[in-house]
């Protein structure tokens, strides 16, 4: 992106302090990390990205279309990506449970692609105006077959523009979907925000193939194990299919060897690049013999809970996971070795808190702290909870 | 190179040889045909991208070397539309089936035709969900003996030019793959027309609807095509009590209108 | 320094207008601020509620936990709302809407006094000026630019002096009751 596409960015969006929306924020970012088309459904509480998205759009050269259903959203964007422009959707929801199927196929493809989840109550019709975090595990297993995702949780509106750019950035680099997991709260709620300069934020572009068309192999990564794929249009004749396909691309399902090596390769892109993907914030965790671990909307209330009890002279920390998807297992570990018990608010019946329990195995005692129906843990709730019996806080 | 045929050979990768279709199945006809009227058409094969959805008729972009997008059962068109609006300088054509594109395709065919977005859709229409054993599709005639249907077919299947013409294609046209000039000078106007085009080629199926309705793999199979279709040339100069009482489904040139094409409105703005 | 304000009433009365731009106008006075709101499937009618936080530090949790000043502009909204209010706290309520103890509330014809101004639909901007004269949450200069900047333009004039109507309503002396 150069300085003059920059300028057209900020012109469209109007000026550079703003009192704005999640929603708008993750419209903001795409522009920003250089997303030109996008494909979406309208669903509460995502419409507004989408009508802003329509508006901003064709004001910086970029394409906005309203297709018939979020399956169709999905083919949309994993289209437009192999062509070589950044893409994106957002949905909630009723929208994410459609998409899985194009998720999957555009992690078995490498087709990078950004997808925001504005999480709402659930399941089914749900609460459609009250936020959640009950598509947390859908994040990771929703599709079918073996494959990773990555996933970012927001907890500001700030953070929401920013993440966006970070998960166009992750898409790129390893040309697998990136899901951006909020929710309806941090959707719609407003607060200062600043877009960030041109020099203030980088931007990562897909890496293009070094060889030429008759000597390239799509699928046979040059180096590391993310692909050099081309783009369509530049003379390279990729064929890209779902099916189980040999590095050249051509599909070859019979073979068991070639699926393991593909499929293994697609995960370990992923898992073998974790500390140059996973993010945290922690706070008081030096001394903490409990440790609140949270996302999401529900690390405002745990952050301040903690800061209440840490004045009270209470050992307790906090543990802040920005990234959700790949689990942060090591970080999350090492704190079950020095702490004793770890608390998981979550607004959900207990989704990443199994992730959690997994990785602390023996070591501690996990705790879940679940509320759904819309309304947000509060600071006092979660005080209060850490004072019961079982925390003896 | 001042041979069609050697010209088209080199636009198929051999490594993909022998192909999967069976004896007496019309789908390679059609990719033969595809390839001639793009070789007339003179049009830049490194502007073209081939989709397809899920069935025996899109395996053929795997056939082709030149870019390939092999998506979602059904889903082809949604693709399709990504690419042209993100690139419109590449040209899309797709090849579909019955299934794949009236079945669970059916709503984003209808989208993609209301659209008018600038594309060319091969629809092979052989009656049945093919590459999965036989089961009916939407297409089915009344009747037909499949494995989901052994007492016959009792739904009445979809005109698929009809409902094209219907959600606002600007070219609509059917044919049978014995009318080989016709059917190659018909791509060539569909690949040509700025909107959406849509051509459906009737073929045999031997292995699955073929060998149930006891129609014979080989030239039997073509004949039956002939028997159930009428050319609309023919068709026009019926009385209108035998236009009504047609039952045979109408081949040739069926639709050509000036509409405006999606991503031009896009520019607009 | 942390406010926390809560507006309550139908939805149709510009409740969740009201809040965003008292966010907008804090952020202009140089605040933190966080604004959210929740309503009901209705366009009209219905329940709509929001809260806003202001703060002269970085706001951790974003809800009102005991409002500070509540603004109840109809009889369901005073009900549900003005319980939970902390003891030095204002509660603000739409004097023909809102029945209630009348010596524990500041009672204000906000509707009365947009509907002498030609358009009951400004009554929030009323309310909003009682609310900056009466607890100067926010500066006059950034909520008029900020009325300025988000109203429809043949409507500026109309919502700066429903606002003004309201700072002067304030000045009045007047506790509860029309005036």
């Amino acid at each position: 992106m150069d300085q003059g596409e920059y300028n057209r960015i900020v012109k469209a969006i109007g000026k550079k302090q703003i009192f704005a929306q999640g929603d708008e924020a993750y419209a903001y970012g795409a522009l920003l990390a250089g997303c030109r088309f996008f494909a979406g459904y309208p669903i509460t509480p995502a419409t507004e990205t989408a009508e802003l998205m329509s508006k901003l759009l064709p004001q910086i050269g970029g394409t906005f279309i309203q297709m018939e259903d979020e399956i169709a959203s999905m083919g949309a964007i994993i289209g437009a990506s192999v062509t070589g422009v950044k893409s994106m959707t957002v949905t909630s929801g009723p929208g994410f449970s459609l998409m899985q199927e194009h998720i999957g196929y555009a992690c078995m493809t490498e087709t990078p692609c950004v997808i925001v989840d504005v999480q709402r109550s659930g399941p089914s019709t749900g609460q459609p105006t009250e936020p959640s975090q009950g598509d947390i595990m859908q994040a990771r297993w929703g599709s079918h077959g073996d494959y990773e995702i990555i996933a970012l949780a927001p907890n500001s509106v700030q953070e929401s523009l920013d993440l966006t750019i970070e998960c166009f950035n992750l898409s790129e680099k390893y040309r697998n979907p990136v899901l951006l997991m909020t929710d309806g709260e941090v959707g719609h709620m407003r607060e200062g925000i600043t877009i960030p300069d041109f020099e203030g934020y980088k931007i990562f572009e897909r890496e293009k193939p070094q060889k030429d068309p008759n000597e390239y192999i799509p699928f046979f990564p040059e180096q590391g194990k993310v692909p050099q794929i081309a783009d369509f249009g530049c003379g390279y004749h990729t064929y890209i299919t779902g099916l189980t396909h040999k590095p050249d691309g051509l599909p070859a399902t019979d073979d068991a060897e070639i699926h393991t090596q593909l499929v293994t390769r697609i995960c370990q892109k992923i898992t073998d690049d974790t500390d140059n993907i996973i993010k945290v914030e922690d706070l008081f965790l030096e001394d903490a013999e409990t440790v609140v671990i949270s996302y999401g909307i529900t690390s405002r209330a745990a952050i301040n809970a903690v800061k209440i009890l840490h004045e009270q002279g209470e050992k307790v920390g906090h543990l802040r996971l920005i990234t959700i998807w790949p689990f942060p297992e090591k970080i999350v570990r090492k704190i079950g070795e020095s702490a004793k018990k770890i608390l998981v608010p979550e607004m959900n019946l207990g989704q990443l808190y199994h992730s959690v329990k997994e990785a602390v195995g023996y070591y501690a005692e996990v705790i879940k702290f679940s509320k759904i129906g819309g309304t947000l843990h509060s600071p006092q709730d979660i005080v209060e909870f850490l004072k019961e019996e079982k925390f003896n806080v | 190179m001042f041979n069609q045929a050697d010209r088209i050979k080199e636009k198929l990768r051999s490594e993909m040889y022998p192909s999967i279709f069976c004896l007496g199945c019309g789908i390679g006809n059609v990719l033969n045909y595809t390839l001639r009227a793009i070789d007339e058409c003179r049009l830049d094969f490194d502007k073209l991208v081939f989709l397809s959805g899920i069935g025996c008729s899109s395996r053929l972009p795997g056939y082709i070397d030149g870019e390939g997008l092999h998506t979602t059962h059904g889903r082809a068109l949604t693709f399709a539309t990504g690419v042209k609006l993100a690139k419109p300088e590449l040209s899309v054509i797709i090849f579909t089936g019955d299934g794949d594109c009236a079945g669970i395709g059916g709503n984003h065919f209808i989208h993609a035709a209301r659209r008018n977005v600038d594309m060319t859709v091969i629809e092979i229409n052989n009656f049945n969900y093919g590459m999965t054993g036989g089961q009916s599709s939407p297409t089915t005639p009344v009747g037909g003996l499949t494995t989901t249907s052994p007492y016959g077919c009792l739904e009445q299947p979809f005109d698929l030019a009809e409902l094209a013409k219907g959600a606002g294609a600007s070219f609509v046209a059917r044919w049978i793959p014995s009318y080989a000039y016709e059917t190659i000078a018909c791509i060539k106007k569909a690949l040509l027309k700025k909107g959406f085009a849509f051509v459906e080629i009737l073929v045999p199926c031997p292995t699955s609807y073929g060998k149930k309705n006891k129609i014979d793999d080989g030239k039997e199979g073509w004949d039956w095509l002939k028997e159930i279709t009428i050319l609309k040339s023919a068709f026009n100069k019926l009385s209108d009590k035998e236009k009504e009482q047609n039952k045979k489904m109408i081949i040739g040139e069926l639709q050509n209108i000036e509409r405006k094409e999606f991503s031009q409105s896009i520019d607009n703005i | 320094m942390r406010t926390e304000i809560r507006i309550a009433g139908f939805g149709g009365q510009g409740v969740i207008l009201a809040g965003l731009l008292l966010g907008k106008a804090a952020i202009s006075d140089g605040k933190y601020a966080v604004q959210t709101q929740s309503y009901g499937p209705e366009s009209r009618g219905g329940a709509a509620r929001s809260e806003v936080v202001i703060s002269d530090q970085q706001i951790d949790y974003p809800k009102v936990v005991e409002a500070d000043i509540v603004i109840a502009l109809s009889q369901p909204a005073f009900d549900k709302y003005c319980q939970d209010v902390k003891e030095n706290r204002n509660v603000i309520i739409d004097s023909d809407l809102v029945k209630a103890l009348e010596n524990k509330v500041l009672s204000v014809p906000f509707t009365k006094i947009a509907d002498t101004l030609g358009k009951k639909v400004v009554a929030n901007s009323v309310m909003l000026g009682y609310l900056q004269a009466s607890t100067e949450v926010i500066t006059v200069e950034s909520m008029e630019s900020t009325i300025r900047e988000n109203v429809p333009e043949q409507t500026i004039q109309l919502n700066l002096e429903a606002f003004n109507q309201g700072i002067e309503f304030w000045k009045k002396g007047i506790r509860n009751g029309s005036g």
